[in-house]
């Protein structure tokens, strides 16, 4: 099975205290952590866990400026043989539908049984599978949860509601965006990155990809952002401050007028 | 400008969701002036029952009744929304996980334009729409803006737009179920799997200690399992703890878990992304320790602290063992 899993580099909202820059034109970069997109580590690790059990190989591909690269060996550390670099000053801007047309093209590279994203990205939309399976014409699944190999059909879980499971059947090939808890995304550790360092990985621009710029990029998008803002908001809670000793006494109180002890 | 306004009613078990008042509310204030035509699709009695429940509130109904549709699947969705769509056509959905299925395709599509997850509706313009997303988990808001000339597809947030009032006079229930006919898909149903039960039922707990990313490793957990028995509260957690396989599924409070309703609720490293929120009703006394200022979860919560988990606990623990 020959597997492409599409990888975003974000600032990791876990690590970060994300806030708005002045006037609204962008969040606050400098001092950010930037880390691969959560939901696309389990991504990856799904991809891996298939070709272990039936063959094939795993090519990660990521989009955006120089800097992707180390996402981009990252994730191969983790297993993935192949990587795959879609850089060009044009892509900058490029709404969820310009992203699919640019991954478009780089799917059709080669072929691929299978095409996996992230459910959603921290700064996104969880939109960019959907729409690459529709660009491709290929069927697709969100939220997916389990993947079982059945020849040339996947059974499928996807998770909805009140944490059930929506089993499928999905013909290949196919699209689907990964579910965090799929899986245990293993441990990469700097062995793992020295291993791939010396790996080519190739890059490739609009031209190599026979993306016409004028369908992607800022001026091309439908969908653009005017601004970040932080909304008007209730009171919101009461802050409780003093020392640790302090901050304690003053929960027990709390907790004991609340019925908070049982 | 002219644009057909189409809303999607979600329903399960013959009933509509609360999501379909919410979705009219939703198109009445982004198209004011236009009549939304609410589509049912669905299979015997219960997409019967739907329709009419529908037409309590909306002016006109396209009913689509088909056995292949009485689950529903986005992949047969698509399709025959691409059938009997209008050029043009405005689309709303719930932002459920049928939503973000069936959504970024069909704009695909449709050629229109794809605004998922929306909370708020910020003015129109011509063929320019304005709404409110969040990003980073809720960190900070943001307006978007589409050329929608050529349609929208729309998915809202739960609980962002008050349910609408049903209309005076019922409405009529258009019945196209034959456009429906002969649907296939290369995505077909197979079951729903529903979630475990796990060794507590953390719906029925009046006091609730939720833990989050924010506990940092699983050793950790012993310090709130020990202020959970030192308050004689039941321990329960958000996503990432259950992704990390640290607690079962069973404790998970949120959309994807379970919702609760417990009198107090001390929220402990939960950053308080909206799905998790989601899981958590009754209006509780909620009290919030997180290190970072501009969680979200101090919106939700009475008091917070700003501080570290692995001071305040152990100290929290011993004081409330002596007020015993």
């Amino acid at each position: 099975m020959e597997i492409l899993v599409c990888v975003k580099r974000v600032p990791d909202s876990a690590e970060n205290e994300i806030n708005v820059a002045a006037g609204g034109a962008d969040i606050c970069r400098e001092d950010l952590v930037y880390a691969v997109n959560e939901w696309d580590n389990y991504a990856v690790e799904e991809a891996i866990q298939i070709v272990e059990r039936e063959g094939g190989s795993v090519t990660v591909v990521a989009l955006g400026d120089a800097e992707i690269e180390e996402s981009v060996r990252r994730e191969m550390a983790m297993g993935a043989e192949q990587g795959l670099m879609l850089v060009d000053a044009g892509f900058a801007g490029s709404d969820g539908l310009g992203v699919a047309t640019i991954l478009k093209a780089a799917a059709q590279k080669k072929r691929y049984d299978l095409i996996l994203t992230g459910a959603q990205a921290e700064d996104g939309a969880a939109q960019v599978g959907g729409m690459l399976a529709a660009l491709l014409d290929h069927p697709y699944a969100s939220l997916v949860n389990k993947v079982d190999v059945n020849g040339q059909t996947l059974r499928i879980g996807r998770e909805i509601e009140g944490g059930s499971q929506e089993l499928s059947d999905i013909d290949l090939p196919c699209v689907l965006s990964i579910q965090t808890g799929i899986n245990e995304p293993r441990y990469v550790g700097l062995r793992g990155i020295r291993k791939v360092a010396s790996v080519e990985i190739p890059v490739l621009n609009g031209a190599d990809l026979g993306v016409d710029l004028a369908s992607v990029g800022k001026a091309a998008a439908k969908v653009r952002r005017v601004d970040y803002f932080v909304p008007v908001v209730s009171a919101g809670a009461e802050m409780l401050t003093g020392s640790t000793k302090e901050v304690a006494a003053q929960l027990v109180e709390l907790l004991k007028a609340k019925g908070g002890l049982n | 400008m002219a644009t057909q306004v189409f809303v999607l009613i979600p329903h399960a078990a013959g009933k509509a969701d609360d999501a379909a008042l919410e979705l009219l509310s939703a198109a009445r204030a982004m198209f004011p002036g236009v009549t939304p035509t609410a589509l049912v699709l669905g299979a015997g009695a219960d997409q019967t029952a739907v329709a009419q429940e529908a037409a309590a509130a909306y002016p006109e109904v396209w009913g689509f009744s088909q056995e292949v549709l009485a689950y529903p699947n986005a992949e047969l969705i698509r399709p025959l929304l691409l059938k009997i769509l209008p050029a043009g056509a405005v689309v709303l959905l719930p932002h459920s996980t049928l939503g973000i299925d069936l959504g970024p395709g069909l704009s695909v599509k449709l050629g229109a334009a794809y605004l998922p997850d929306v909370v708020g509706f910020d003015g129109i313009d011509g063929s320019l729409l304005k709404v409110v997303r969040q990003e980073f988990s809720g960190q900070v808001s943001a307006h978007v803006q589409a050329d929608i000339v050529k349609g929208a597809v729309i998915t809202v947030r739960s609980g962002a737009f008050q349910p609408a009032q049903p209309g005076p006079a019922a409405g009529t229930v258009v019945d196209k179920s034959a456009e429906a006919a002969g649907l296939t898909a290369r995505r077909r149903f197979v079951e729903v799997v529903q979630a475990e039960a796990g060794d507590v039922d953390i719906t029925r707990e009046d006091v609730l200690v939720a833990v989050g990313r924010g506990i940092g490793e699983q050793d950790n957990l012993s310090l709130v399992d020990e202020l959970a028995e030192a308050m004689g509260a039941t321990v329960c957690c958000s996503r990432p703890i259950v992704d990390a396989k640290w607690l079962d599924k069973g404790r998970q409070v949120g959309t994807s878990g379970a919702t609760v309703k417990p009198k107090v609720y001390l929220a402990l490293g939960i950053s308080g992304a909206f799905q998790h929120l989601g899981g958590l009703k009754g209006s509780p006394f909620v009290v919030a320790v997180n290190k970072n200022p501009k969680a979200p979860i101090f919106q939700a919560a009475q008091v917070g602290v700003v501080g570290d988990l692995m001071e305040l606990l152990p100290e929290l623990t011993q004081q409330i063992q002596k007020a015993r």
